[in-house]
């Protein structure tokens, strides 16, 4: 019996989801490729994108109990696909992949799940938008107002959004460039989502309000092949205004940001504007992840330290990462979350 | 000292290779026979828990449709989105194959166990033509799909994992899902399942499967001919340890005698004998796999035919089975030795060294109340003993109990042949056949246990083929039967069932709980077939009149036993709807319970159960003009499977299962025959002194040797005798207690005894083929050596 090469067919598609990440550095291979002169229309960009290889709905919240005690909250659904078609029924190409998290100040719950596009299991509808895998929704009358809902065996979430500021473009009117050979992906957001709702925890139930960000994005090869991960910070100053920033790993890394004024105007900084060090390294799943950085952005004045709400936040899912809240002090104070990728080898 | 008592103890093996060579053939030949049937077991184990792991039954819960249909695609997805997290399969025929569709993403990990070689590649497994994973031979099976064939050893047998995509294609059941495995943990909210797809019902795990339980009687034979088998073994080994030890007692006196502690040479004796059994052991295990490798395919094609059970042809070699082969060969020998052993420990120092008369049988009283005992308590556990375990004690103590009254038995048969015997060549004949007994009696045990075991299974195997294929004859009773797709073709199929003049009758069934048990509720429409045909273990009067009438049920014989609903019985056939019962059939093979209603209470409590299988009656010769007519109306030929088919596949399937029969029957009387074959060599050196004065009064060495082989086929004879009552109580024992106990359904005995006189014929054959060498031996044996004898003081 040759148990080395046992590998269950289950685990199949664990390989092919991290085939799908680690594709993002290949070639687009018949998929459409983001252009610059793509104008986003809305609702339809609210909608799936099935002739790019991969797209997420990304949606992180930072919570506050009636306590005071902080909570992050994430739901987000992936679309992979193996070809650059749609139809329907089980030969359609998309596969679908949803995340959903609570992180307390202890304790970090996670769940994952997978599902075949074409069948009814998982799919998003600009409008009335309504993003789904199994029975997590995201979904309402409008981007503007939406229910979300997941739930998981030791964890269930139940909250409503309301948007109070209009979305924001990325880059260059939501062309977002990921490399100095021009990757890059097609961004935008919604970072003005007030949050009221309850968790479900081990504990019982928790009334929480606080502020949500939404992302969205699509692109065939956002990485160069020279990039090994990225680490992404969207932050909420106490001010009201918002910093999107992320630091693409390579050779050498590039960086890009977008600042967000609390009425929505959009500033976009190019490579070497922002600037993220880490400062503290912790064994986070058998993995040195950085869990406390130095962030600049030396034209707004920005230079402060953010640190992990709670340093496990780690999504033991079957492409895994960091995810979690955290908070800021030095020039400004505020509450935002940290996604570090790549770091699972 | 250690060195030198083992050159000792060992010299005598030089001395007497004979000894050795049976010594370790007998112990050999058990453990083969005994490890062969453990393989076939175990690879068959094996193949059920491939197929369970590869379905997912036993270990999972699983959800189905209540109705036993199918499961609309649109209600899986409803579950998934309320919560229940549950993933689909389907699985159908591909030709002989079985197809297994499974969606990767959703199934829960250990599904469809395949091996991947790392370049695994979930693209390939769900888009483009697909790919499907079964063992080489199961994919050379296959008919052409387009898909990609993967080789993967670990699927179970005959059977294919695919994408359920392409399965439902394959199998041209678009939309459709068999059943939902339910994943071991379950989000926090879900809604409730009769809510979201109401008419579907979730089991829960079994910790088994149907076909392990279905072939568990099979599997039983097998097991216990094994056993027999190396009960027949260590009589051999029985006998020639007793031998050896007997004659190296002047050895071990001489030892002691010389300083050697007493303790110190038995544990170097135990060591030997271990060291043999090892050897006879891996020897054994060795030609287990032979005997396993051989029948296999046998053992394979009947339990596909007659379970649909699919084994794979090929045997493993698995550490488990050669290790517990090894291990019973020790087992056994050290069983076999220990009275030896004991013996010898307690011998004191100054005994005799001359060896005594080869006594191994202790006779007397003692032997004769331990066999009654024996018997008596086999009897009493018949009468009032409950469970499977009380039916094998009883088994066991009926068999030794038959042995151990071999002796005594053979003692008086002999000793009335010698009150009959005129003149003085008969009566010599006689004494020396009851002188010999003794020295014989263990191997004619190991002749009885074998004929007895022959007997017995032969009888079981036989009577259960009487009784399915009368069986078949009552249930088969229609010229043809026909299953419809969908309503429009059953209606098609009764329209030209009419213009052919058949006679249609309808097989409506529902799969319902009864009696908090499962079973199938059967709707039967009131005709003539069935109450010509039909035969009832027990039944009230004027039982079918009643049921047309609507006034009760029938029920089988597994329901009766199970939940213990006898004649009158009220069984809750519908909620608000009990009746009862008329009568009780048997239903052969089934694992479930079964009731049968008429045809208008059938329609009035399961409106929804549509009739789409048909039973046709139409005289013989017209059955291939009904079937082209239903083919010309575009019912596919597959669906329409006349009588004569079934029953000579169930009649060819039953030829199979007795080539195995059959073959285990000749390797146990072989066995046999070596035990006596063995004891007659060792026995001839030490007549020696009582054959010589008879020659010297004037009996040739060839009338001496004729009258051996007389000798040993008389002694078969009364054996063979002995054995056929114990062999038929034995049949009894399997098919009326084992058989209850284990399956629930009680087998009637049928006798074969044109079957039981070529057994005995056989034995007699093996007693003399056995005993030709030793007379030929006797027939050249020089005068000098039996002058020799008065020359000689002793």
């Amino acid at each position: 019996m040759n148990a080395k090469v046992l590998v269950l067919l289950a685990l199949l598609p664990v390989q092919a989801m991290a085939q799908g990440f680690a594709g993002l550095g290949n070639d687009a291979g018949g998929f459409a490729i983001p252009q610059p002169d793509t104008v986003l229309q809305f609702p339809a960009d609210h909608g799936a994108h099935p002739d790019y290889r991969i797209e997420w709905w990304y949606l992180t919240a930072n919570l506050t109990g009636a306590d005071g005690t902080p909570y992050g909250l994430q739901w987000t659904l992936f679309r992979s696909a193996l070809a650059a078609s749609d139809g329907q029924g089980w030969d359609t190409p998309q596969l679908w992949m949803g995340h959903a998290a609570v992180t307390t100040p202890t304790a970090h719950f996670v769940t994952e799940r997978l599902a075949r596009g074409g069948i009814g299991q998982a799919g998003v509808q600009a409008a009335p938008f309504s993003a789904w895998i199994d029975d997590w929704v995201m979904e309402g009358p409008d981007f503007n107002t939406m229910r979300l809902a997941a739930s998981g065996p030791d964890f269930a979430y139940d909250v409503g959004l309301s948007a109070t500021g209009p979305l924001v473009l990325h880059g260059q009117q939501g062309y977002s460039v990921k490399s100095a050979s021009g990757q890059a992906s097609h961004y935008y957001s919604q970072p003005f989502f007030d949050v009221a709702g309850t968790l479900t925890l081990p504990d019982g139930p928790v009334a929480v309000t606080g502020t949500a960000w939404l992302d969205r994005e699509w692109s065939s090869q956002p990485l160069a092949a020279d990039q090994t991960g990225w680490d992404w910070f969207s932050l909420s100053f106490d001010s009201g205004d918002k910093l999107m920033g992320f630091v693409l790993r390579g050779q050498p890394d590039y960086t890009a940001a977008t600042w967000i004024a609390a009425d929505g105007r959009t500033t976009a900084y190019p490579d070497g504007a922002f600037a993220a060090t880490p400062l503290l390294r912790e064994d986070v799943a058998g993995r040195k992840v950085p869990v406390q950085w130095q962030v600049r952005l030396a034209d707004r004045g920005v230079d402060v330290t953010v640190t992990a709400l709670n340093r496990a936040a780690w999504m033991a899912t079957s492409v895994p990462y960091w995810e979690g809240p955290v908070t800021m002090t030095g020039s400004h104070g505020g509450v935002g979350y940290l996604e570090m990728t790549g770091y699972d080898g | 000292m250690t060195r030198t008592i083992l050159s000792a103890l060992l010299s005598h093996w030089w001395r007497n290779p004979l000894q050795l060579f049976t010594l370790l053939a007998g112990l050999a030949l058990g453990t083969a026979l005994w490890s062969g049937v453990q393989a076939i077991n175990a690879e068959a184990r094996a193949s059920y828990d491939a197929a369970a792991a590869t379905l997912g039954e036993g270990s999972y819960a699983q959800i189905t449709a209540q109705d036993g249909g199918a499961i609309a695609q649109a209600s899986y997805v409803a579950l998934r989105r309320a919560g229940w997290l549950v993933s689909p399969v389907v699985q159908g025929k591909l030709g002989a194959v079985r197809l297994v569709g499974i969606d990767p993403l959703t199934a829960p990990r250990g599904i469809g166990a395949v091996p991947v070689d790392g370049s695994a590649d979930l693209a390939a497994f769900l888009s483009g033509a697909g790919q499907i994973f079964a063992r080489a031979d199961t994919l050379e099976r296959l008919p052409p799909t387009g898909a990609q064939g993967v080789a993967a050893p670990d699927v179970a047998p005959n059977t294919a994992i695919t994408d359920i995509g392409l399965a439902q294609r394959l199998l041209n059941r678009a939309g459709q899902i068999d059943r939902l495995i339910v994943a071991p943990e379950q989000p926090l909210t879900r809604r409730p399942l009769d809510q979201v797809a109401p008419g579907l019902v979730q089991t829960v795990p079994q910790g088994g499967n149907d076909v392990a339980r279905l072939t568990d009687s099979f599997h039983l034979n097998l097991t216990a001919f094994g056993l027999l088998s190396f009960a027949v073994g260590l009589f051999i080994v029985h006998g020639a340890i007793s031998l050896a030890f007997e004659q190296r007692r002047p050895m071990v006196r001489t030892l002691r005698a010389l300083g050697a502690p007493l303790q110190h040479l038995i544990a170097l004796m135990a060591v030997e004998l271990a060291a043999l059994a090892l050897i006879a052991g891996l020897i054994g295990v060795a030609l287990g796999y032979v005997v396993a490798a051989a029948l296999l395919p046998d053992v394979a094609a009947t339990l596909r035919g007659l379970y649909g059970a699919d084994v794979s042809g090929q045997l493993a070699l698995r550490s488990a089975w050669w290790l517990s082969g090894l291990a019973i060969a020790m087992g056994g020998t050290a069983v076999a030795a220990g009275g030896a052993l004991w013996s010898l420990a307690r011998m004191p120092l100054l005994a005799s060294a001359q060896p005594r008369a080869w006594v191994m049988a202790r006779q007397g009283p003692g032997l004769v109340v331990a066999s009654l005992g024996l018997l008596a308590l086999s009897g009493g556990l018949a009468l009032w003993g409950q469970g499977l375990l009380a039916g094998f004690v009883m088994l066991g103590a009926l068999l030794i109990g038959g042995a151990l009254a071999l002796p005594p038995v053979l003692a008086l048969a002999l000793r009335a042949g010698q009150a009959g015997a005129r003149g003085p060549v008969a009566q010599w004949f006689w004494a020396d056949t009851r002188q010999q007994v003794p020295g014989l009696s263990l191997a004619l045990m190991a002749l009885l246990l074998a004929m007895a075991a022959n007997v017995g299974v032969s009888t079981m195997v036989s009577s259960f083929r009487l009784t399915f294929v009368g069986f078949l004859d009552q249930r088969l009773a229609s010229e043809l039967y026909v299953s419809a797709a969908d309503v429009p073709t059953a209606a098609a199929i009764i329209a030209v069932a009419e213009r052919q003049a058949a006679v249609v009758l309808p097989i409506l069934s529902v799969d319902r709980q009864v009696a908090g048990l499962p079973a199938e509720i059967y709707g039967a429409r009131d005709h003539a077939t069935y109450r010509d045909s039909w035969r009832f273990l027990r039944e009230v009067p004027q039982a079918w009149d009643k049921l047309a009438r609507g006034e009760g049920v029938l029920l089988n014989e597994q329901l009766y036993r199970r939940a213990g609903l006898d004649l009158g019985a009220m069984v809750p056939v519908a909620p608000g709807l009990a009746l009862p019962v008329l009568g009780i059939y048997g239903d052969y093979g089934n694992p479930v319970g079964q009731v049968i209603v008429t045809e208008d209470v059938f329609r009035a409590q399961f409106p929804e159960a549509a009739a789409l299988r048909f039973g046709l009656r139409v005289a013989p010769g017209q059955v291939g003009a009904l079937r082209e007519a239903l083919q010309q109306e575009g019912v596919a030929p597959t669906a329409m499977i006349d009588q004569a088919a079934i029953k000579a596949l169930s009649l060819s399937v039953f030829e199979r299962t007795f080539t195995v029969t059959t073959a285990l029957n000749i390797l146990t009387l072989a066995v046999a025959g070596f035990a006596i074959l063995m004891s007659l060599l060792t026995l001839a050196a030490m007549r020696l002194p009582q054959l010589a004065p008879v020659w010297a009064l004037g009996l040739t060495r060839r009338r001496l040797a004729a009258l051996d082989l007389l000798r040993a086929v008389v002694l078969a004879a009364l054996t063979a005798a002995l054995a056929l009552p114990l062999g038929l109580g034995l049949a009894w024992a399997l098919l009326a207690v084992v058989n209850v106990e284990a399956f629930g359904w009680r087998l009637p005995m049928y006798t074969f005894w044109l079957d039981y006189l070529r057994l005995g014929g056989l034995a007699l054959l093996a007693a003399a083929l056995a005993a030709l060498w030793p007379a030929w031996r006797l027939s050249h044996t020089p005068p000098a050596r039996l002058l020799g004898v008065f020359r000689h003081e002793r």
